[in-house]
């Protein structure tokens, strides 16, 4: 059964400079316990459409329904059985881990006693039990996601939308992530559609790919019939598939620098 | 789909909660806000003492309803500031992602704000009494009441304003675009009695000209004059026209 599904989804913005068409038509269906990988350029669209589809932003075109419920028409049902997580985050820097993680409890209408309990179960999942009571702005890049993550997940949301969660991790955290997001979706069924540039990320965790570019879905399958349609072989790699799809790397910062 | 109305509360007890705690863990923006008014107080004051400002009136009287309101105007006018600094750290959408009443997100705020100022009021009508003001119970009380709800409705159309600009570039001279005036217009420093007519007649222009009016005259005891009701309608229609717009702007799904 599909948990998202969309119809020609776009949003514009209008700005001093013209209108810029940021989503031009997002047609997507997820069925529930996948793990979603949104590929694309930078400015494709991918952080638009996460906000749209989860009631931050309102469409200004098409429609989509989360987790049964209609975008626009019942945005409070959808906020209730979703998690997301900002590219940015979204915690307060000067706050402990503590305090933030029961606001977010007591925003999804936990008591004071179950959001207590709800905040050290959190963190003895996500690892963080020894930084309850730092204040955020001393974890770790690491850290700070895991505990990004962990707000996202409070109220055991049935889909959770992860916008680039392991964008400058190390290689051992980003593997922590990994695993946790599968975890995550083994242990309670929770459908994920994350975003990445990392190509390597998306062939390992995703079990299917969508290629978003100018703010459309430029192609979407496995990561294998991906390969193989696009890339000439199944053994071809994801990065060649991607050129291939989008005629451009997938992001500026992950080519070489050039020394100057 | 509107959230279910007992929400309502409880969200804005959250909310408030929140904001109560992070200002109360830092002193210094506490003490800091009733800095300008006390200097206004000591070294401003003493010169007003011997001006025949008013015969009926001790020019403490006069003075400290002013400072009262400019330490509201000056404050809650900047409010927004804070709101700005949580849509770059992102907390503001991380709170919009969730069922969370939008109208406790700004009433929360805002009634943290007006704790705040009516707090600070408190302070500084203390040290007016060691300074020599001397005024009735009744009229503090009422100037507090009017610190309160002024400094509700600049808080809320404050966050208004934030939540439809992105950088602090856009917000700081606009606020002190209309602070600034507002202030100069409205007689808070010197009654606007000592003006020419042409100044008086604009005075009547700015809203918090009746706010001060009315609480110089809860300060000598004039609770039935027409200033008072003047003063009371005018902070009510503020305060309701502030809310509502600050309301809107927080329900609507793309601020
Ligand atoms: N509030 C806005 N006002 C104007 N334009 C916007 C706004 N938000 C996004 N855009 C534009 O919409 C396009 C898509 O942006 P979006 O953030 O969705 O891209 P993205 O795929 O997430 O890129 P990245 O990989 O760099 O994060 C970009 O051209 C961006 O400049
Ligand atoms: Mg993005």
């Amino acid at each position: 059964m599909a948990i998202i599904s969309t119809a020609g989804l776009a949003r514009s913005f209008s700005t001093k400079r013209g209108t810029v068409d940021a989503v031009r038509g997002i047609d997507l269906t997820v069925r529930a316990g996948e793990i979603l990988g949104l590929l694309g350029p930078n400015g494709a669209g991918k952080t638009t459409t996460l906000r749209m589809l989860t009631t931050l932003l309102a469409p200004t075109g098409g429609a989509a329904t989360v987790a049964g419920f209609d975008l626009v028409r019942e945005p409070a049902r959808v906020r209730r059985r979703i998690g997301y997580v900002a590219q940015a985050g979204g915690v307060d820097p000067q706050l402990s881990v503590r305090e933030e993680l029961i606001t977010q409890a007591r925003l999804y209408r936990l008591t004071k006693a179950e959001a207590a309990l709800r905040a050290e179960e959190l963190a003895h999942d996500l690892d963080l039990s020894d930084l309850l009571d730092r204040a955020c702005v001393t974890l770790s890049g690491g850290q700070r996601r895991r505990l990004d993550i962990a707000m996202g997940l409070t109220h055991h949301p049935e889909v959770l939308f992860l916008d680039e969660p392991t964008t400058g991790l190390d290689p051992g955290s980003r593997a922590g992530l990994w695993d946790l997001v599968r975890r995550v979706r083994d242990e309670h069924g929770t459908t994920v559609v994350l975003t990445t540039h990392y190509l390597d990320e998306a062939d390992e965790l995703s079990d299917r790919l969508v290629v978003v570019d100018r703010g459309v879905v430029a192609a979407e399958g496995t990561p294998a019939a991906l390969k193989s349609e696009y890339g000439g072989s199944p053994g071809a790699s994801l990065q060649d598939t991607f050129l291939a799809i989008t005629g451009r790397a997938p992001a500026p910062d992950d080519a070489i620098p050039v020394a100057v | 789909m509107s959230p279910l109305p007992s929400s309502l509360l409880s969200d804005t007890a959250l909310i408030f909660g929140r904001y109560a705690r992070q200002t109360l863990s830092s002193k210094f923006q506490v003490l800091f806000g009733v800095l300008m008014p006390l200097l206004f107080l000591f070294f401003f004051g003493p010169l007003l003492t011997d001006l025949p400002l008013d015969p009926k009136t001790d020019s403490w009287q006069i003075l400290v309803p002013g400072l009262l309101l400019q330490l509201a105007l000056l404050g809650a006018s900047f409010a927004g500031f804070s709101l700005l600094i949580e849509k770059q750290t992102g907390v503001l959408e991380r709170m919009r992602v969730t069922p969370v009443s939008r109208p406790a997100l700004l009433l929360g705020r805002v009634l943290r704000d007006a704790a705040l100022f009516v707090f600070q009021a408190v302070l500084l009508v203390l040290a007016a009494l060691v300074m020599g003001l001397r005024a009735p119970l009744g009229g503090v009380l009422v100037g507090f009441a009017f610190v309160g709800v002024l400094a509700a409705a600049l808080a809320s159309l404050s966050y208004a304003l934030a939540m439809n600009v992105s950088t602090p570039q856009e917000f700081g001279p606009v606020i002190n675009a209309l602070t600034m005036p507002a202030m100069l217009l409205s007689g808070l420093v010197l009654p606007m009695t000592l003006a020419p007519g042409w100044l008086d007649l604009l005075s009547h222009l700015v809203p918090l000209r009746f706010l001060v009016d009315a609480v110089r005259a809860g300060y000598v005891g004039d609770y039935a004059s027409a200033a008072m009701l003047y003063g009371v309608l005018t902070a009510a229609a503020l305060a309701a026209l502030s809310l509502t717009v600050g309301a809107r702007v927080f329900r609507g799904a793309d601020a």
